[in-house]
Order: C-alpha cells, then sequence, then structure tokens
C-alpha cells in the first residue's frame, strides 16, 4: 500500500485586499491537476465512514474514485444519484463537521477535501454541459400529485426526488425567484447566484412545475391545495422571520435584520444600485451584532459596499462562534474586526432617528448553559459605546407565522416551528409533510436537504400505498 | 408576467391599473395589499389593493407618481405587462356591524377606503365617508365613494371643491355629535396620525393603513417594522390595519425617510437616462 499523502491540496482563493472590493467569488476551486491530486489522496478504506457523516448519504469513495480514473461524467452521476444541487454544497455545506469529520485520514490531521472535490464535480458538470450526456431519467408517472411549498434546499431536494420517483410535482415559492435562502441570504461571493439558478433549473428540467410569487397560507392555502387535487403537500417554507435584540433605539435608522440586508443585497441587487432600483444603506463603521455565519456574510458585504470599519460584534469568544472556521478566517484576512465577548445593551441615535452608537457591556463566561456553551455573562459598569452608523441584528431567524397560522391541525411547538415525526416528517396534520428550518428553526443547507429526502421517501412510500 | 388589461388616469399623476392576477382575485380583502416588481432591476413596492373581480380574475391597484418605481410604471399601458404581483398580503380589516363608521381618506387613499367602505356598509353599518384632497383637480371616485356611502363629505385644501380645510374638521364634528362607532382612516402619515389624534379625546376606535417602506412582504425582512403600543410589529404580516391611538408616529415618519438619498438619486439617474421619455 502506499504511503499516506497528508497533503491536503489547497483551494485557490481571491486575493483579500481584492476580493473586499468585489462581489465576486472568493473560492476559485480546483483544477483538473489539483482535484486528481486530492481524490489520489483518498485511501479508499473498507469502513466508509465518510458516507455515514453525510445528512443525504453520497457515495463519496465512489465518486472520488471517479474524479482519480479520469472518468467525470461517472463521477456526476454518482454526485447526483444522491444529491440535486452539488455545486451548492459544495460551497456552503459545513463538510468539517459532517463528512471531512469522519475521514479516516482525519486522525492524521488531513481529512480528504471532499467539499472541493464535490464542488469541482459541480462545477465540471456545468462547464461540460454539452459534452456530457445527461442521464435523462423517464421515471413511470405515477399519476400522483405532490405540492411542495418553498423552493430552498429542503424544498429542491424534495421535488427533485418525488420527480425523479415519477411523482408530478408542484414547487410553490413565495418570492419572484427560486431558490430561497440560497438566493436572498448567502452572498454572491460565497454562492454565486449563477450556480443556485443552474440547479434550480436542474430541478425542473426534472419535470417540476414551479410557481413563483405564490404566498402559500395567503395566496393559497395548504387545505385548498388538498382539496384541489394534491395528494400530498411538504413545506419546506424556511425560518423566514428575523430575531432582534429587543433593546432599546432598535428601530433606530440605519439598524437592519440580517434577512434584510442580505435580501437587499443579494435578491435585490442593491450592490448594483442605481442600475438595480433598491437601494442599501452602507455607512462608515458598521457594526453586526451575532456569531453565525449570516454575520459574517453581512460583515462581508458591508465592507464590499464600502464601509470602512466593520465589527463583528459577539457577546461569546471565538470557540463558541456557530460560523464555519472558514467564513471566520475569510473574514479576518479581509480585515473585518472582531469585538468578543461583548454584547449590545442599547442603540444610541440622532434627532433624526439615525443609529450613532451601541451601548455595549463587556462579557465574561461562566457555567455552561443549555446549549453546552459557557453562558456570557455581562460585566456590571463595563458599558462602553462603539460608534456606528450603520448595524445589522444577525441573531437568527424564527419560523415563518403565515403557514401554521393559515392550517388547521398543524401543529407547532413553543417556538413555532411544525412538529413532525422526526424519521418521516409526517406532521400531526393528514397528508402533510414538513422539513427544514420550519421544524429544526435555523439551521444549516444540507440538513434542510437530509429532510427534504427523507420526507420525499416517505411521501413515496405513502402515495403508493 | 401579469397583463395590465385597463389605465385608467384618475387625476394627472395617479393612475388605476387593472392586471390579469387571478390568483390574487381570488383571495383578496379589503384591507389587504399587493408587492409588486415591475421587471428584473425593479424594486419590490407594496400597493394597497384598490377592487378586484373574481370572475375576471382581475385585481385593481391605483398609484401616485412620486419615485423611479411608480414613474417607471407610469409609463405602462393597456397590454404591457409586468413581473411580479404577488399577494394578497396583509390581514384584511376587520369588519363587523358596528354602527356608524366614518370612513376618512387623504389623497389617493380614496381608492384604498373605497372597498373597506363597501364591506362594512355590506355588513351592516352606516357608512360615512370623508375625501380630502389638495385641490380640485386631484378628486377622483367622488361619485364611486358616494355610492357606497350613507354619507360623503369632500374636502379641499384651498377651497376649490367642497368644503374648505382638513378631512379632520368634519370628522371632528361627527365625533362632537357623538353619533360614530369607529372611525378608518386611510392616507399620508400624517394625515393619519392627526386623524388619530382627533378621534382619541371621543374614545373612538380609529384603524389607521400603515405605508412604511417593505421588501418582501411576507414577515421575512422586519424593515416594515413599526410600534404599536409599545411592541415591535411587522406591518406586512401583522397589518398593514393598527389601531391608530397606539401607533408610534415619530417612528413611522422618521422610517419613512430612510432611502431619501437614494430616492432622489436614483430618480434622477432614471430621468437622465430616459430624457424624460415618459410625456
Amino acid at each position: 500500500m502506499a504511503k499516506l499523502d497528508l497533503n491536503r491540496v489547497s483551494m485557490p482563493r481571491q486575493d483579500p485586499k481584492l476580493r473586499a472590493k468585489n462581489f465576486n467569488e472568493v473560492a476559485l476551486g480546483y483544477s483538473a491537476e489539483q482535484a486528481k491530486a486530492e481524490a489520489s489522496r483518498c485511501i479508499q478504506c473498507p469502513k466508509r465512514p465518510c458516507v455515514g457523516g453525510c445528512p443525504v448519504d453520497i457515495d463519496i469513495p465512489g465518486f472520488i474514485t471517479a474524479i482519480r480514473d479520469d472518468n467525470m461524467p461517472e463521477a456526476v452521476r454518482i454526485l447526483k444519484d444522491k444529491n440535486s444541487l452539488p455545486g451548492i454544497c459544495g460551497r456552503v455545506c459545513p463538510q468539517e463537521t459532517q463528512c471531512e469529520v469522519t475521514c479516516t485520514l482525519d486522525k492524521k490531521g488531513a481529512p480528504i477535501a471532499i467539499g472541493r472535490l464535490e464542488r469541482y464535480v459541480a462545477d465540471w458538470e456545468r462547464a461540460h454541459a454539452e459534452s456530457v450526456n445527461p442521464s435523462v431519467i423517464h421515471p413511470k408517472p405515477t399519476g400522483a400529485k405532490v405540492a411542495v411549498v418553498g423552493s430552498g434546499p429542503a424544498g429542491l431536494t424534495a421535488a427533485a426526488d418525488l420527480a425523479k420517483l415519477g411523482h408530478n410535482v408542484t414547487l410553490f415559492e413565495a418570492l419572484h425567484v427560486a431558490g430561497g435562502v440560497l438566493m436572498y441570504g448567502i452572498p454572491e461571493f460565497r454562492l454565486p447566484k449563477e450556480i443556485v439558478q443552474a440547479e434550480v433549473d436542474y430541478v425542473i428540467s426534472l419535470g417540476v412545475g414551479l410557481k413563483l410569487d405564490t404566498v402559500v397560507g395567503k395566496t393559497v392555502s395548504v387545505d385548498e391545495l388538498l382539496n384541489n387535487g394534491f395528494q400530498a403537500v411538504f413545506l419546506g417554507p424556511g425560518a423566514g422571520a428575523p430575531m432582534f435584540l429587543n433593546i432599546p433605539g432598535e428601530n433606530l435608522n440605519g439598524i437592519y435584520s440580517a434577512n434584510e440586508f442580505l435580501t437587499r443585497v443579494n435578491l435585490m441587487k442593491a450592490y448594483r444600485f442605481p442600475e438595480y432600483d433598491t437601494p442599501v444603506k452602507v455607512g462608515r463603521k458598521v457594526g453586526v451584532v451575532g456569531g453565525g455565519n449570516v454575520a459574517m456574510d453581512a460583515a462581508r458585504c458591508a465592507l464590499r459596499l464600502g464601509a470602512e470599519e466593520v465589527y463583528i460584534i459577539y457577546r461569546r469568544s471565538e470557540v463558541e462562534m456557530p460560523a464555519r472556521r472558514e467564513e471566520v478566517e475569510n473574514a479576518k484576512e479581509e480585515g473585518i474586526q472582531f469585538r468578543l465577548l461583548t454584547n449590545p445593551k442599547q442603540f444610541i441615535g440622532n434627532d433624526q432617528n439615525w443609529v450613532t452608537g451601541m451601548e455595549c457591556y463587556e462579557m465574561e463566561l461562566g457555567e455552561p448553559d443549555d446549549s453546552g456553551r459557557r453562558r456570557p455573562i455581562a460585566i456590571p459598569g463595563s458599558e462602553y459605546i462603539i460608534e456606528v452608523d450603520t448595524a445589522v441584528a444577525a441573531l437568527g431567524t424564527r419560523p415563518n407565522p403565515i403557514i401554521p397560522q393559515s392550517t388547521e391541525g398543524l401543529e407547532t411547538s413553543k417556538w413555532g416551528t411544525v412538529i413532525v415525526d422526526e424519521v418521516s416528517g409526517q406532521t400531526r396534520k393528514a397528508k402533510v409533510w414538513a422539513g427544514g428550518d420550519i421544524v429544526t428553526g435555523a439551521a444549516t443547507v444540507i440538513s434542510a436537504m437530509g429532510a427534504g429526502k427523507r420526507a420525499a421517501a416517505d411521501i413515496d412510500e405513502y402515495l403508493r400505498g | 408576467m401579469y397583463e395590465i388589461l385597463l389605465r385608467d388616469d384618475l387625476v394627472p399623476q395617479i393612475h388605476l391599473f387593472k392586471l390579469n392576477a387571478p390568483n390574487v382575485a381570488r383571495k383578496a380583502q379589503a384591507g389587504q395589499f399587493v408587492i409588486i416588481r415591475i421587471d428584473e432591476q425593479g424594486e419590490r413596492i407594496p400597493l394597497t389593493i384598490a377592487d378586484w373581480n373574481r370572475d375576471e380574475g382581475s385585481v385593481s391597484v391605483v398609484f401616485m407618481e412620486v419615485g423611479t418605481t411608480t414613474h417607471r410604471l407610469a409609463l405602462l399601458k393597456a397590454g404591457d405587462s409586468i413581473a411580479n404581483f404577488i399577494g394578497p398580503l396583509g390581514l384584511p380589516t376587520h369588519i363587523e356591524e358596528f354602527g356608524t363608521v366614518a370612513c376618512v381618506a387623504g389623497g389617493f387613499a380614496v381608492a384604498t377606503i373605497f372597498p373597506i367602505a363597501r364591506t362594512m356598509r355590506k355588513a351592516g353599518n352606516r357608512v360615512i365617508s370623508i375625501m380630502g384632497a389638495r385641490t380640485k383637480n386631484l378628486i377622483f371616485w367622488e361619485e364611486e365613494l358616494g355610492n357606497t356611502s350613507d354619507q360623503l363629505i369632500v374636502t379641499t385644501d384651498d377651497g376649490s371643491y367642497g368644503r374648505k380645510g382638513l378631512v379632520t374638521e368634519p370628522l371632528k364634528e361627527l365625533l362632537e355629535a357623538g353619533s360614530i362607532d369607529r372611525v378608518i382612516a386611510i392616507g399620508p402619515s400624517i394625515m393619519m396620525k392627526f386623524a388619530a389624534k382627533t378621534t382619541e379625546p371621543f374614545g373612538v376606535k380609529t384603524i389607521v393603513s400603515l405605508n412604511p417602506i417593505m421588501v418582501d412582504g411576507t414577515g421575512m425582512c422586519g424593515c416594515c417594522r413599526v410600534s404599536v403600543d409599545g411592541q415591535t410589529r411587522f406591518t406586512c404580516v401583522d397589518g398593514p390595519d393598527f389601531d391608530g391611538h397606539e401607533v408610534d408616529w415619530d417612528l413611522l415618519l422618521a422610517r419613512q425617510k430612510i432611502y431619501l438619498d437614494e430616492e432622489k438619486s436614483s430618480f434622477e439617474e432614471w430621468q437622465h437616462k430616459c430624457g424624460r421619455c415618459s410625456k
């Protein structure tokens, strides 16, 4: 057996100074040589722990072998067999806590860069669309009609899987484009919209009908769908409602929820204002409150929109930050300043109702709380003011209440999440399944995809009786 | 795409579009709104539903030329289409038999109050409508609103038509006569603020329809947050109707000015680009 190669091939990225001024993708992807070199490091261990770490059961050693053997069409086939959105997952999945952490080589400190290879395969397919003989799937139509509500990661996955099984699927989306958080939330420089669109187009090419501009719960109710020929409904509307800090001054001008800030920038393309009509206001000093990926995204957008100083204001220390390590590093390289163990007490404004500062406490960490992380405690008398003229609250999201409120029989928890059977995704309402953030609260793209996949399998079983 | 079936220039700069939107028409109720977007470059803006026809599958909206989007909209004619038309959004106006309801409209909100007055009357209320405009040639739908009301009072700021003065004056007289059980006041924020101030001493519940800046209109972004009775509420999902006595008007007025600079620069850029292509 060949000697273990522990030289993980790094992926080229745009120079930090350059990229802090543009919205082009930061990570540039592997070349063919780099991909092959990385794929060749895989020892093809018999236990295949990486597959168990993947929420959608991708045959990871299989597609890695195909890359190594220069059989790219086969790599595409294996990957897409389980994952309809590989270009997205290859970019935004936290592989370091899923497949890569289980990799046998992780023990040696050099797990296979599965995410980078996944991205390489997806990008190769898009670049070679003509030369790849697409494995057109013509499943036998079952005649069953299924409504999928929400075209984010959960809905796209459920729709693709159900269509591949021969069901007649219609995807309902409230916004004017499909993709959900992949379109409105994650910025262009981390997930180019062209890639999201290409993967949405792939799902549509499987025969899925798409109805945009349709707010289920308003334009049409879940019961109306069930009474009008749909035999099953999958709910994947996400956790779309922003949380605020609930501190004084939060409604001052210049204070955004991360959802609003990112929606203006990503979905409405405010970074191209006035070519695009939607504006966004970014001042000289921007404070982003929160420590997750969304906070990093908002901070890095603010920097690209011309802010001179951008702060991440987070109440715990860096170890507890929920953001991906990689995104924290990217943000630091670009010049985002981290104000850790810091928590806002109130916002301060001028007589025109514009925010001018954030009064913050210094924090210290006490005993672990329910989340297992050490609880942050404000140090009395430590208050000081950070001057900001724009602030973004990136504190997480809650389920949007429109569907639960308008659907009789759908039971929700005290947090507003829809209660389901964990394995099947069945809700307490007959013929209705749910998955993704509407069930779990804000989580990851891939966990939503996993939920969409499991629910699709259960819906299929139900429809076949 | 959503086709414009009919364009009606109600007065200079205020237009009605009737659009083909069967899914919205099917569910529309008085007091709800839609979000529209003209095209790929367009912004999403809310417009209140002025009327609908479920059989025809049409929904009517009325808008005034104010900024880039509304000026761009005003260039379209019947047969043209807009990219997006989403709704019906927000909660419908709460309708029940209150007794006598005063429906007060300022400016082009006469189009918004019209379906509410009609529904209120259908529910068995005596409806007294008050409509106010700056001057005579900005008045429209006098007959339509008159036909759905038991009594109609028209005011103009300059006295060029109807009664001279603001809508709050006849409103106050009606309240003093003690005959009003509920007030619905819709118009520019400043008008709604003063309508609410007028009714407050009389303790008559006054519903207003707020018009903050919005983006998605479905509760996702929080841009439209307002303070009502000390609580932060989202106009798009918790409203647009709120108790006018509980609204923090100064906050609403301030938040409506967030993008004044950008609105100005965007409009100037657009005017420059199209070289007054409009007229």
